[in-house]
């Protein structure tokens, strides 16, 4: 038996590892630049106008965009209120309730239909609910069609996640005469505590880009957001009606409203990250 | 002596102090020696395959009973019917009755998590709760009892001192769990199972995890919980049954084999698939 030469092999290695290193470059190169390019046009339009003025018809001074960062926010809250306790307890009931069982498989399908709906599709869905029988647009349709979106992210990280908790601290809860309820929530969700709120933050993210939904529901407003039951400023379809105008400044206000968004995004995600790392210690 | 005894009695009345959620079944209706847990003919199945075939065995009160076999004979399963914490898995199923002080633990109406209380279990893999020391210990002890904030720090000493712990410990009960090296969270388990004042201990293969210094202070542990409850250990290590139990159950493939004295069991086993067995000529 001879022995094969090597140089094939190590060079098929080094190659595989190329590859895999070229393509993650590749995807944090266009991270980078992506950043690099909404900062640059972006920051010119930040300054404290920004946050606390009103917008206004194209080329007056002074203005800003505090409606659409105020709406956003109420949105954005509001849909967290209803998406996240929902998707928690789907998972909960998927892993921890029905695990194995016919119904659990078939729910966990359905979720998984759910997340890969169309978010367009989400918003039409609400329209007809919520905006067609209530005679208008309102910021609680925008927040309920992010909250639909949000819902089967979290349902399923919490699957996921809960499912990696193994069974051996199940039953040592258990084995101490705890309810099974409590077993679920104090020992099992916080297990998963560092994933779960991965999941969520996921899912904001996610959220906080959706511009489709909310042209069929809240629609967008130039006025301070006074109740979530009228048409409600935002600062996604800002940013698609302003990217769209043929306006200088209000073109420059949609690249600072997008940079306002990227920038939160990865604020709450870095913030959370070491507030758990913190709290791990 | 006297102090010996005087100290028992403020132990005894600290005892009676605590107001229990649930009520207490009287412990001293047996015996040292008496039956505590009368298993018969027990049937168990994980699914459609059977684990267990017509199973009889008693733990007596005060003593540590090791149950021994080669893997896959049901030594586990076994202790898993004693706390019914086999329920946790939809396809697991048993037959037979097991008696707790003379009642029927698989009847309908045993409350399990009274059950549970009584009868406390420590696992192969030590499993600290997601939070601190402290609160580890404290679990058990604040869901079944009433226990105001100075009390709770005095039983969770207490119960860290039973499993020898507190030594170790004392200067990070804040700390998590999971920060103690894997002998002292074994130890920190059965800390948190002591701290209910269980009266049956089930052991499955505590020591199997941990290195031997480790389980050297675990085997130490549980000859102090001698007299103090009735334990049950299965292990895979003969010298351990050895050394540490009262009585020997030998299971082979689902049924038990012998059960006797241990140190009988050990010189002079009755059956001949026990001394092949303890012999090392098989499993």
């Amino acid at each position: 038996m001879k022995t094969k030469n090597p140089i094939g092999r190590k060079l098929l290695d080094n190659t595989v590892k190329l590859l895999s290193v070229g393509a993650s470059f590749l995807g944090i190169f266009f991270l980078a630049w992506i950043l690099l390019e909404v900062t640059q046009r972006g920051i010119a339009a930040i300054n404290w106008d920004f946050f606390t003025e009103l917008p206004a018809p194209p080329g007056e001074e002074g203005v800003g965009l505090s409606s659409a960062i105020v709406g956003t926010l109420i949105m954005t809250v509001l849909a967290v209120a209803i998406g996240v306790p929902l998707g928690i307890l789907s998972g909960v009931y998927l892993s921890e309730v029905a695990r194995g069982t016919r119904t659990a498989n078939a729910i966990r399908f359905c979720i998984n239909v759910l997340m890969g709906v169309p978010s367009i599709i989400v918003g039409l869905f609400v329209y007809t609910i919520l905006v067609l029988p209530l005679g208008q647009f309102s910021g609680l349709a925008g927040a309920v069609s992010l909250a639909i979106i949000m819902l089967p992210v979290i349902a399923r990280t919490t699957d996921d996640m809960l499912i990696l908790v193994p069974n051996a601290l199940r039953e040592s809860a258990l084995a101490l005469g705890t309810p099974k309820w409590r077993v679920t929530f104090d020992i099992v969700l916080r297990a998963a505590k560092t994933g779960m709120v991965t999941g969520v933050l996921l899912a904001i993210a996610r959220v906080s880009g959706e511009t489709a939904p909310l042209l069929f529901t809240s629609l967008n407003s130039f006025y301070m957001p006074e109740s979530m039951m009228g048409p409600t400023s935002n600062l996604t379809v800002t940013i698609f009606n302003y990217a769209m105008s043929p306006y200088e400044d209000w073109q420059q206000m949609a690249w600072g409203a997008s940079l306002l968004i990227m920038i939160s995004v990865l604020g709450v995600t870095i913030f959370a990250r070491a507030a758990f790392k913190e709290r791990a210690k | 002596m006297k102090a010996i005894e005087q100290h028992e009695q403020r132990q005894f009345e600290k005892k009676t102090e605590l107001k229990e959620v649930t009520p207490k079944k009287s412990q001293k209706n047996t015996a040292l020696g008496e039956v505590k847990i009368s298993s018969r003919n027990i049937n168990f199945f994980y699914g459609d395959s059977q684990a267990l075939f017509n199973n009889n065995l008693e733990l007596q009160k005060g003593l540590v009973t090791a149950i021994i076999g080669p893997s896959g004979c049901g030594k586990s399963t076994h202790l898993r019917i004693l706390n019914r914490i086999f329920e946790l898995y939809r396809e697991q199923r048993v037959d037979g009755e097991v008696l707790l002080d003379g009642k029927n633990i698989l009847a309908r109406d045993m409350d399990v998590l009274e059950l549970r209380k009584r009868v406390g279990m420590i696992f192969q893999k030590p499993t600290p709760f997601p939070m601190s020391v402290f609160d580890n210990v404290a679990y058990g002890l604040k869901m079944h009892y009433r226990v105001g904030r100075r009390e709770l720090g005095d039983r969770v000493e207490e119960a860290l001192k039973g499993a020898a712990l507190w030594d170790e410990v004392k200067d990070k009960l804040r700390k998590p769990g999971m920060a103690l090296s894997g002998g002292q969270q074994q130890r920190l388990c059965i800390a948190r199972a002591i701290a209910v004042e269980p009266e049956v201990l089930l052991m499955d293969e505590p020591t199997s995890a941990i290195d031997p210094v480790a389980t050297a202070r675990i085997e130490e542990l549980v000859e102090s919980f001698k007299h103090k409850y009735t334990v049950a250990i299965v292990t895979h290590n003969m010298q351990q049954a050895a050394r540490i139990s009262d009585i020997t159950a030998f299971f082979y493939k689902g049924e038990i084999i012998e059960v006797g004295d241990t140190r009988a069991f050990f010189t002079n086993p009755k059956n001949k698939q026990t001394e092949d067995y303890i012999t090392g000529r098989f499993g």
